[in-house]
């Protein structure tokens, strides 16, 4: 929650002189009803609702006869409990069966576009977004999700949010909400070659720790922010709430704009002009004060990976793992020494060389083209390691199309990848897709906690560099030493 | 929702910091369709071995993890996912409160709508309460926003004070955001530049 003097300069709208961060443009846009002793009433421009966070909610619609009341705001598809293999062939789990099911059945029946699994524009919803032109600069957005901090990447205020919450807006369009206290990321300079997005925000998340931005909006600047294309820039937001953050906001620029122009649901025509004016003016105003302000030095900065069981537990690939005993309060020197027994670590030794049984690139951090184009240059005319299985799942039907325009599943398929069709996949493992226990995984996506590949699985995150560096190796690999 | 009553509870410790929603409830039981059920799947992973037996040193397997309704967790409890299977899944096994130093946003949201009050602590009296015999019972009052230790000690806590109405009067958001039609349609007739998902 923020102080009083935030409030009067937000009350103060549109007025001249009021100087504000480009979260509390958005906020103060959206705000429709305020009154002592309540939350904010807040508008949401897009919602976007998946299988597993809404079946409760719509449930709940019925219980209390409501409707949908904005589906025209609101787009749905399905992408956590499905397979990534034929998608002719029925889902066998029949629990998932029964969820995915019954998305189709509530979508038809209140009324909401879903982009089912048969569909053409199915793919996972964070890069189904943005890719779809449907997340704009200056929007809301929420999904039963908490990624959703992704769709900043285009200057959204964009958040994750619980079922009941989802069910709020499915019956209202609207959420009560206390503004977040504004955290500027700065990052300057510009990355060296092998540095990439994913190592910017992994970077971060092990300076602030993954409790470091709770209660914040993350705003991140500076020149190696904005020598970011799109999609880099959504790999940075989407784990803002890994740093504890339920947003993360980048202003839109040429780079946003020339993006989303021409985008399906993007405007077009008059329309298109009208909404680039508007969005000319959401960058944070000059001279305004963030409650709190990091910097990171881009040129300094390195590959990264994690090696423990949360997000911030990350170290550059040739930093040694940390010793608890360098750690003074005595929970988090239990969590280290945890984390090192759960991962099968020793404290003191660099992971680089440390031997893997699975590469996953994929994820709504790690799955557009951009990241399979990366990948795909590191192994183009080589072979994985035959001990590593290499799993490539692209996020979205899309995605999957302009891979094939590019002839990038045969670069996967002749290195030895097991290319697959689109999905959350090995990220949350809910769809069969999943570590065994004990294994170890170079993944791109974005939680490393105890079980989340698979029940007793262990994940290194990385970016699609170092994962595709790993995967002809089979030993997690600097990226750079073979550039 | 009932109306949230003062109680008085034995402490669960799980002294850990960034408890998460995986481990809350991992991953692979979010495919239900219902709200139901959780309690079995709560901290699953640390609570039962590979073939299903109840881990006997867990706490929440011992005679000090049954019948307690405050968990006492390490900092920034319920990091992670927005799932709302963590509170669901949490009140179902019986907790109506989580004593931490700190909670990640959107756990904290969602517990306070599920009737699971998350109190913030600060850190002398988290080890204060840490270092209680188990036996020892902590009286909750959201009323007064005090938590009452067994030497008598009143420990205020901070409450949302929207939250705070709807949990002692058990009534949730939506019924009370319904009631502003007026000002969402209001809002509704000067949007610029919406987008139409249908077309």
């Amino acid at each position: 929650m923020s102080g009083n003097l935030k409030t009067t300069e937000r009350q103060a709208g549109g007025s001249v002189g009021a100087i504000k961060t480009l979260s509390q443009k958005v906020w103060d846009a959206h705000v429709v009803h305020e009154e002592p002793g309540a939350p904010s009433l807040i508008y949401i421009d897009l919602h976007l609702v998946h299988e597993v966070t809404s079946p409760q909610a719509f449930s709940g619609l019925r219980e209390r006869g409501l409707k949908v009341r904005r589906p025209d705001l609101t787009i749905a598809t399905t992408d956590h409990s499905i397979p990534t293999t034929d998608r002719s062939l029925p889902i066998v789990d029949p629990i998932a069966a029964n969820q995915v099911a019954q998305l189709d059945k509530n979508c038809k029946e209140f009324g909401i576009t879903h982009y089912g699994v048969h569909s053409n524009h199915q793919g996972i919803v964070h890069v189904i977004g943005p890719e779809l032109g449907l997340t704009q600069p200056g929007m809301t957005v929420v999904c039963g999700d908490s990624h959703t901090a992704t769709h900043g990447a285009v200057g959204a205020l964009a958040f994750g949010i619980g079922t009941s919450e989802v069910e709020n807006v499915l019956a209202t369009q609207c959420l009560l909400q206390r503004p977040s206290k504004t955290f500027r990321v700065n990052v300057t300079g510009s990355l060296k070659s092998g540095v990439s997005a994913k190592d910017i925000i992994l970077a971060l998340i092990a300076q602030i720790g993954i409790g470091g931005g709770t209660g914040t909006v993350l705003e991140y600047t500076g020149s190696a922010i904005t020598a970011l294309d799109m999609e880099g820039r959504m790999t940075v937001c989407n784990m803002s709430i890994e740093g504890g953050a339920r947003a993360g906001m980048i202003a839109p620029d040429d780079t946003t704009f020339q993006y989303l122009n021409g985008r399906q649901f993007a405007p077009k025509g008059a329309d298109w002009d009208a909404a680039v004016a508007r969005w000319r003016r959401l960058p944070t105003d000059q001279g305004a004060k963030f409650d709190r302000e990091v910097t990171i030095n881009g040129d300094a900065l390195e590959p990264m990976i994690t090696w423990g069981t949360n997000p911030g537990m990350g170290i550059p690939i040739s930093a040694a793992v940390p010793e608890p005993s360098s750690v003074s309060d005595p929970l988090e020197r239990d969590a280290l020494t945890k984390a090192l027994t759960y991962m099968g670590l020793e404290a003191g030794k660099p992971l680089a060389g440390h031997p893997v049984d699975v590469v996953f690139i994929g994820s709504c951090t790690n799955s557009r083209i951009s990241d399979l184009r990366s990948a795909a240059a590191i192994l183009k005319g080589r072979k994985v390691n035959p001990n590593v299985r290499v799993m490539v799942v692209p996020g979205s039907m899309e995605v999957k199309r302009q891979a094939i325009a590019e002839g990038l599943p045969e670069i996967f398929r002749a290195a030895g990848c097991d290319y697959r069709e689109p999905g959350c996949s090995m990220c949350i493992a809910m769809n069969g897709d999943q570590l065994q226990p004990g294994q170890y995984s170079v993944s791109t996506s974005n939680r490393n906690f105890e079980g989340r590949q698979g029940k007793g699985g262990r994940t290194f995150l990385a970016s699609p560099l170092t994962a595709a560096a790993t995967a002809l190796t089979g030993v997690v690999t600097d990226v750079r030493t073979i550039l | 929702m009932k109306p949230f009553l003062p109680f008085e509870s034995r402490m669960v410790p799980m002294p850990m910091n960034n408890i998460d929603t995986d481990q809350i409830i991992p991953a692979r039981f979010l495919k239900t369709t219902s709200k139901e059920g959780l309690d079995k799947q709560l901290f699953c992973d640390w609570r039962y071995d590979a073939q299903g037996n109840p881990k006997p040193d867990f706490i929440l397997n011992t005679p000090r993890g049954q019948n307690a309704q405050v968990l006492l967790a390490g900092d920034n409890f319920g990091c992670g996912s927005s799932r709302e299977h963590a509170p669901w899944a949490l009140t179902q096994f019986g907790f109506r409160a989580v004593i931490s130093t700190s909670f990640a946003d959107i756990f904290k949201g969602n517990s306070l709508k599920n009737s699971l009050l998350p109190i913030v602590v600060s850190h002398d009296v988290h080890a204060k309460l840490l270092a209680l015999p188990e036996a020892a019972k902590v009286r909750i009052d959201l009323a007064s926003q005090t938590m009452t230790l067994p030497d008598g000690e009143r420990v205020e806590f901070p409450v949302d004070p929207f939250s705070k109405t709807c949990l002692l009067e058990g009534i949730d958001e939506l019924g009370w955001i319904l009631k502003q039609e007026n000002s969402i349609a209001a809002y509704e007739a000067g949007r610029v530049g919406s987008i139409d998902t249908r077309v």
